[in-house]
């Protein structure tokens, strides 16, 4: 039977809500955004074990755009690498769900993020490990639109194309928005594409909800031989979620008790 | 003998790459200066040119140690630890991966370069780190062992490494570095002088002729700044009652005021940091600029008698 995508991507929107309502604070609009790329890799693309987290054959993700920690915490934990029941600790003292990723704290995380732009550096540097080891694991790596505003974004695009790394693919989560507004109005990122394609890569773009798209991407991606690969997903801000979509506002607040309610109801379809 | 601590680093990586397989090394651009390029020759499958790219160096270094690697990134010290501050924050300490920063070129020593490439602050926010250990050879046998004792060491560390040649003061032939522990070069009553890297020689010879003027000074090698040997710093100021510091950096924030920590809350003690004063520094001859910034054991003797 297929992966229902559709299901799971709902169920991790719905943790990502519970989880940002009971923390108080957090992103709720950028993991939103990137809930539907999520759910393609981890529930289908990528090689993993959630029984043996550090596996060294074990495909990795850099959550590069590590503000989308609910996101990342609902994947795992709906994969299976932590209870389900751990979500609504996120942000707490004690929680091993820092208010973004800690790879000490946190089975599944293979990376620590939070200051945007060091994600695709890494990604690079794990790519390169493979190589030297003649290991066939895939790094995939998550970047916001915003985020490739930070000068490393383009440093480690260069050394990507640079040292041919095919097995590092890269996704941005263009939804427009960021903290300060829409993108072109804090500074302009596109054409995104381009700008990979002109630093040497594959550049593939696709609607970053279609769950079909997202798969055959990938897919197309590991074809592709000799160079990195860029998947720019165009996407919705707080995707799911009737009020937070498009809503600059919703990038950093976390919803109230009634805010969590009705955007529960309407992802349960109630 | 008596060659810069690079020198000694490139020796000891070159081995390394023979010695454990999974040791890489990384630079910006800067291999023929930082002297990793001894690397590259042994080993070019394992060496990786970023590219001047600090920030994107650590960061892949840092990707590469999450697999198993152990990565030695070098570039000019104000480089590796400022320029690529942040990477070294979030993807290497905070990450607390295994990952070896060694910065060259470093201190007024530098040289002709100038005040832009003298880092006198990385000590100071390497040592500020969590995880992050940090290591300044006194000399190339010392630079040497240091580096090969790195590769044995889990976790971030920083080793800061010479461009200036300077005075060998250890025999290659016996010399076992102890990583967190200072050595004691001479025993003494009156006064402690802790030095790292190539002050160490000048605080050796400080020792010497104050010990004529029938002065008995204790002098330190602290080459592990941190974690600091705080049971060596403590016993030696109580048998002595007066520490004289000096590092070829500033003085704000590294080895004096290392020492000035531990002191004050275990055993305080009166305190002459010899650094540069809060200054960055100027073009000129390495050695030229340790004479004229006071890194001598003129100014060490000096400041004992004003104690």
């Amino acid at each position: 039977m297929a992966t229902d995508f559709k299901a799971i991507a709902n169920q991790l929107r719905i943790d990502i809500i519970e989880s940002l309502a009971a923390a108080g604070s957090g992103h709720p609009g950028g993991s939103l955004s990137c809930a539907d790329i999520l759910t393609v890799l981890y529930f289908d693309k990528m090689n993993i074990n959630p029984k043996n987290p550090n596996d060294p054959d074990r495909d990795r993700l850099v959550l590069s755009k590590g503000h989308a920690a609910p996101a990342l915490y609902a994947a795992l934990a709906e994969r299976g690498y932590f209870p389900r029941e751990d979500l609504i600790t996120l942000r707490k003292y004690g929680s091993h769900l820092q208010g973004h990723p800690n790879m000490a704290d946190t089975p599944g995380v293979d990376m620590s993020t939070g200051s945007l732009g060091q994600g695709l550096s890494v990604a690079n540097g794990m790519a390169l490990a493979g190589r030297l080891d003649h290991k066939d694991y895939y790094v995939y790596v998550i970047m916001g639109d915003g985020e490739i505003q930070e000068g490393q974004i383009w440093e480690a695009a260069m050394s990507a194309s640079h040292y041919g790394l095919d097995h590092v693919i890269g996704f941005v989560d263009h939804n427009g928005l960021q903290i300060d507004g829409t993108n072109d109005e804090v500074m302009t990122v596109n054409p995104i594409g381009d700008k990979f394609a002109a630093f040497g890569w594959n550049v593939l773009s696709i609607d970053g909800h279609d769950y079909e798209a997202i798969s055959a991407a990938v897919d197309e991606a590991k074809k592709n031989v000799g160079k990195p690969t860029v998947i720019v997903c165009e996407t919705i801000k707080g995707k799911g979620v009737s009020f937070m979509e498009n809503a600059v506002n919703w990038h950093g607040a976390a919803p109230n008790a009634e805010q969590a309610a009705v955007a529960l109801a309407e992802l349960r379809g109630e | 003998m008596n060659s810069a601590t690079r020198e000694a680093y490139a020796q000891a990586i070159a081995e390394l790459s023979a010695e454990n397989p999974n040791i890489v090394a990384l630079d910006a651009d800067l291999a023929a200066a930082t002297k990793s390029g001894a690397f590259k020759k042994a080993c070019p499958e394992r060496f990786f040119d970023m590219g001047i790219a600090e920030a994107d160096m650590v960061g892949t270094a840092a990707g590469l140690a999450t697999c198993g690697k152990i990565p030695f990134a070098s570039s000019f010290s104000v480089f590796v630890t400022g320029r690529a501050f942040e990477q070294v924050r979030q993807s290497v300490a905070y990450s607390d991966l295994n990952v070896k920063l060694v910065g060259s070129h470093a201190g007024p020593s530098c040289g002709e370069d100038g005040g832009t490439h003298q880092a006198v602050e990385d000590i100071a926010i390497m040592r500020s780190l969590p995880n992050m250990s940090v290591v300044v050879p006194a000399d190339d046998v010392e630079a040497y062992a240091a580096t090969k004792n790195a590769a044995e060491q889990l976790g971030p560390m920083y080793i800061r490494v010479a461009r200036l040649a300077s005075p060998t003061i250890h025999d290659a032939e016996t010399y076992e570095f102890h990583f967190g522990k200072g050595e004691v070069l001479r025993e003494g009553t009156d006064v402690t002088i802790i030095a790292c890297g190539m002050m160490v020689p000048r605080a050796i010879d400080a020792g010497e002729r104050l010990a004529a003027e029938g002065v008995s000074a204790e002098v330190i090698n602290m080459h592990t700044i941190k974690p600091l040997d705080e049971e060596l710093v403590v016993a030696s100021a109580k048998k002595t009652g007066k520490v004289i510091t000096i590092e070829e950096a500033s003085y704000v924030g590294g080895l004096g005021t290392a020492v000035c920590e531990v002191l004050s809350e275990k055993c305080p003690t009166k305190v002459t940091r010899i650094g540069l004063p809060d200054i960055f520094g100027m073009s000129g001859a390495g050695g030229e600029l340790l004479d004229i910034y006071g890194l001598t054991a003129d100014h060490i003797i000096e400041a004992y008698h004003e104690m």
